[in-house]
């Protein structure tokens, strides 16, 4: 028998759950803007479309500073604190 | 040799009757480790019979079966030779050299050692534990016999000895792999590779790896993106071994780790973008000699191990450790070969001016890596026949004003790798600097700002709304490729034939992209 150390970072689970599904949206909503040209303008028709439809949610937005890099723990840690939901608009 | 405080570790064996046999320092012993193709041991077997047969209590450890039984039957021996074939005893009792006799008293400690054999030194120590003489004819011995290696340093067996110790250094998971199971193919399965074999990380090749660097294995290097995960000393070894480095590579692997996972180079966005990004390393200073890398012929291609493993180990520690996997966070729309290695050395000593680690405020003599976020190249640059500086300088540029897209302008850097001929033919003009050969080709670059609006041959450029919004000196002003010279960074690399240099084109250069990062190499 051959053994060989994890060249990985050990986290576990290696696949990553899915959080809870609560089958509503309510209470506060984040919508996080990654600073990919334009994605502002997609989100901002997001915005009017989903405070129509979910007029008793607070709607929160966020923008990190760059697409390249992640979030910075500050901008995570708030949007955590003052929501409950988060949508993020991904890349291209 | 003597260190009267050592309390000696109980151990059990069993002997060549295959009866377990226990050192527990209950009683004073002499215990003596031998192997029988070595001379010296099987001249002092006399002395062992003789203590044995005067009542001395003597516990004596052999290192092969095969060999315990031959001394046996040689010397007729009435005493057993317990069997440490696995050499865990020998190697706790850090035996470098056979024979090596310790005195244990009653309470288990150690009076006296002595390696190899000096007979005044072995009758001393004998004629302390026997009220009369030794039935043995002292005369007949050799005053002195230095011994032979034990086993248990046999460099082949040591490093598995030492990564199963119970002082291991090693804390990463161990994966058994089944007997059936193909352990390179059980590798490709598990994702840790970059889809070429790998070297299996086994305990006793990453012991080895880490004999390459004199840091704490579980020393943190940083942390790694996307996962933000911890890139241990030991982490970073273990890569280093699957992507085939010897041990005296492995300073350079976690240079170029702490280069990488600095905010400036920002390897989270070098590996996500889709524009396809890569490191390159570019190693200064006396290590490129040290370990054999290739800066002259083919420098930038394939065939040299150091240059080929450094570079392929820091793509797999940010594979493994940051899971930087295709398909994953890794996006690149066509993807890039240099995202299995990219690493080359400076030819120093063929550059007429200071090299790269040098200008980028390191000394001469300081061994350095400098990270380069390249998206495409090397590209060819094809010239020869121009026949000084600055001709060569303008080349080079109309070359350069291709990178990403002709009319793409201010954004991106590039690492020039100039070859010899061309160091040549820029001599030709006497005096010529570095700073000068930047100065020239930023110059070469520029270009009326109306003529990088984009238009019907192109959609890439200024948007005309955009353009039109621009003051009037900006509209009928002109813009360089490169912000400034700074961003074209240049180093010698090639063999001495062929007028071909080479450009690596950048990536999006800056605080919002990614910055050149140089790391000085600590052992």
């Amino acid at each position: 028998m051959t053994t060989i150390l994890d060249p990985t970072n050990e986290k576990a689970p290696v696949e990553r759950q899915l959080a809870a599904r609560h089958g509503e949206i309510s209470g506060r909503l984040a919508i996080l803007d990654i600073a990919k040209p334009r994605g502002n303008i997609l989100l901002d028709k997001f915005e009017v479309l989903l405070a129509e439809r979910l007029p008793n949610v607070t709607i929160n937005r966020y923008r990190k500073p760059t697409f390249t890099k992640p979030a910075p723990d500050a901008l995570r840690a708030e949007i955590k604190a003052e929501n409950d939901f988060l949508i993020e608009g991904l890349a291209d | 040799m003597s260190d009267s405080a050592q309390l000696l570790a109980p151990f059990s064996l069993t002997d060549n009757s295959g009866v377990d046999v226990s050192f527990d320092g209950a009683q004073q012993t002499l215990l003596c480790f031998i192997k029988e193709d070595c001379p010296t041991c099987r001249t002092i077997v006399p002395v062992l019979k003789a203590l044995d047969a005067a009542g001395v209590n003597i516990v004596v450890v052999g290192q092969t079966v095969i060999g315990n039984n031959k001394l046996i039957e040689e010397f007729n021996l009435s005493f057993p030779i317990l069997n440490d074939e696995k050499l865990k005893v020998s190697f706790a009792y850090d035996i470098e050299t056979v024979p090596t006799l310790i005195h244990a008293d009653k309470d288990g400690k150690q009076v006296e050692r002595q390696e190899g054999f000096v007979k005044a030194d072995w009758q001393a120590l004998t004629q302390g534990l026997v009220d009369a003489d030794l039935e043995l004819d002292w005369d007949r011995l050799p005053d002195w016999r230095p011994g032979c290696g034990s086993l248990s340093v046999d460099p082949i067996i040591a490093d598995k000895l030492r990564a199963e110790a119970e002082n291991s250094p090693l804390r990463a998971r161990k994966i058994e792999i089944a007997p059936a199971d193909d352990e390179f193919e059980f590798m490709f399965d598990q994702g840790f590779s970059d889809g070429l074999p790998i070297v299996p990380p086994t305990p006793e090749r990453v012991i080895r790896m880490l004999s390459g660097t004199s840091r704490d294995p579980q020393e943190v290097i940083a942390k790694v993106a996307p996962n933000l995960a911890e890139a241990t000393v030991e982490k970073i070894a273990i890569n280093a071994v699957m992507a085939g480095c010897k041990p005296e590579y492995l300073p350079v692997v976690i240079a170029s780790v702490q280069a990488a996972c600095t905010d400036e180079f920002n390897i989270h966005g070098v590996m996500a973008t889709t524009m396809g990004a890569s490191p390159v390393m570019v190693v200064n200073g006396p290590i490129r000699e040290k370990l054999g890398m290739n800066m002259k012929l083919s420098a930038l291609g394939q065939g040299n191990r150091a240059n080929a493993t450094i570079g392929r180990a820091l793509r797999l520690v940010i594979r493994n450790i940051g899971g930087a996997v295709p398909g994953g966070t890794e996006r690149s729309t066509l993807g890039n070969p240099m995202k299995f290695t990219m690493c080359f050395a400076e030819w120093e000593e063929r550059s007429p001016w200071e090299p790269l680690h040098v200008e980028r405020g390191f000394e001469a003599d300081e061994n350095v890596v400098t990270l380069f976020c390249m998206t495409s190249g090397p590209t060819l640059i094809a010239d020869q026949t121009s026949l000084e500086g600055s001709q060569l300088a303008s080349s080079m540029a109309m070359s350069l004003q291709s990178t990403h897209h002709p009319k793409s302008y201010m954004s991106s850097d590039t690492l020039l790798v100039v070859c010899p001929e061309h160091v040549d033919t820029i001599m030709r003009t006497k005096g010529y600097t570095k700073q000068r050969l930047k100065d020239e080709i930023l110059e070469a670059t520029r270009k009326p700002t109306r003529e990088l609006i984009q238009d019907e041959q192109s959609g890439v450029g200024i948007p005309k709304e955009k353009f039109a919004s621009m003051p009037e000196a900006f509209q009928n002003g002109q813009l360089t490729k490169f912000a400034s010279a700074k961003d074209i960074h240049v180093v010698i690399a090639g063999s001495d034939a062929g007028k071909f240099s080479g450009a690596f084109h950048g990536w999006v250069t800056g605080p919002g992209g990614s910055i050149v990062v140089s790391q000085k190499i600590e052992d």
